[in-house]
């Protein structure tokens, strides 16, 4: 999990993961267009995608394709979001025994 | 051949042969992917179903099973019932599972997906996999997946 937090701490690594999430499937090509980095520095951030597991890729014939993937991020919703669903639901019957003790 | 549409990979610790045989198992399936099953005899040419566990006249996706090479390959044809004649409307799971340092890589590769499918499937995989993931690592599913998604829709 620490290497999905650190890859997600850069936001041109995040926008690499934006332009996947418009897009699935691309090629290093496709994703460098319009980019304002270089292509190396774009090769360097999808490795660290890759080793956390965000990105995967697909070689189909000579094209290599990159590929979001949600399979990690959707643990670290597992794992913290319900907690804060409860809490807020916690905070919510907390103020309606308080409300109403008012009226009583 | 089209590219593929998604893929997924999640890391399991778990030998590939439990894996594999937590993808065909209907009472492990339940337990990660909302109550509901695969069925087959898992033999190359058959036909294979995705139903409600509890009621199996209630299929939701079928297909046939294209490979079958336990405990790494497993490819199955992926229709809704009323499209499964459609050519365009079929789509194509490949499911590849690995060894890597004695845990699997488990990987998806859904593709030639119709808009509608696409729609429905791009939710539906990671909170499978997690939950496949957290069922073999820990022994007990993610609760969100033990219910009947289509009744707390």
């Amino acid at each position: 999990m620490d290497d999905v937090f650190k890859a997600l701490a850069d936001a041109s690594r995040r926008s690499l993961l934006d332009r996947l999430h418009a897009k699935n499937g691309q090629t290093l090509n496709e994703l460098c267009e319009g980019l304002a980095m270089t292509r190396q520095a774009v090769t360097k951030h999808l490795v660290i995608l890759e080793e956390a597991n965000l990105v995967t890729t697909y070689k189909q014939g000579r094209e290599k394709l990159h590929y979001l993937n949600p399979v990690p991020i959707h643990q670290i919703g597992e794992r913290w979001i319900k907690k804060f669903e409860r809490g807020k639901l916690a905070a919510l019957s907390e103020l309606k025994r308080q409300l109403e003790k008012r009226d009583e | 051949m089209s590219k593929p549409d998604y893929i997924y990979v999640v890391y399991i610790q778990a030998p590939c042969e439990t894996v594999w045989d937590a993808l065909i198992d209907p009472e492990m399936n339940k337990e990660y992917w909302g109550r509901q099953c695969n069925l087959s005899d898992w033999k190359v040419g058959s036909r294979w179903q995705h139903a409600n566990y509890d009621d199996h006249s209630e299929v939701m996706v079928l297909g046939t099973v294209l490979e079958s090479d336990r405990p790494h390959r497993l490819v199955l044809s992926w229709a809704r019932p009323e499209h499964a004649g459609n050519p365009d409307k079929v789509s194509k799971v490949t499911f590849t599972v690995e060894d890597q340092f004695g845990a699997s890589k488990l990987t998806i590769v859904h593709s030639e997906l119709d808009d509608e499918m696409r729609n429905a499937i791009s939710g539906g995989w990671p909170p499978i996999l997690s939950s496949l993931k957290t069922l073999l690592e820990t022994g007990e599913a993610m609760p969100m997946t033990r219910r009947n998604w289509k009744r707390n829709a």
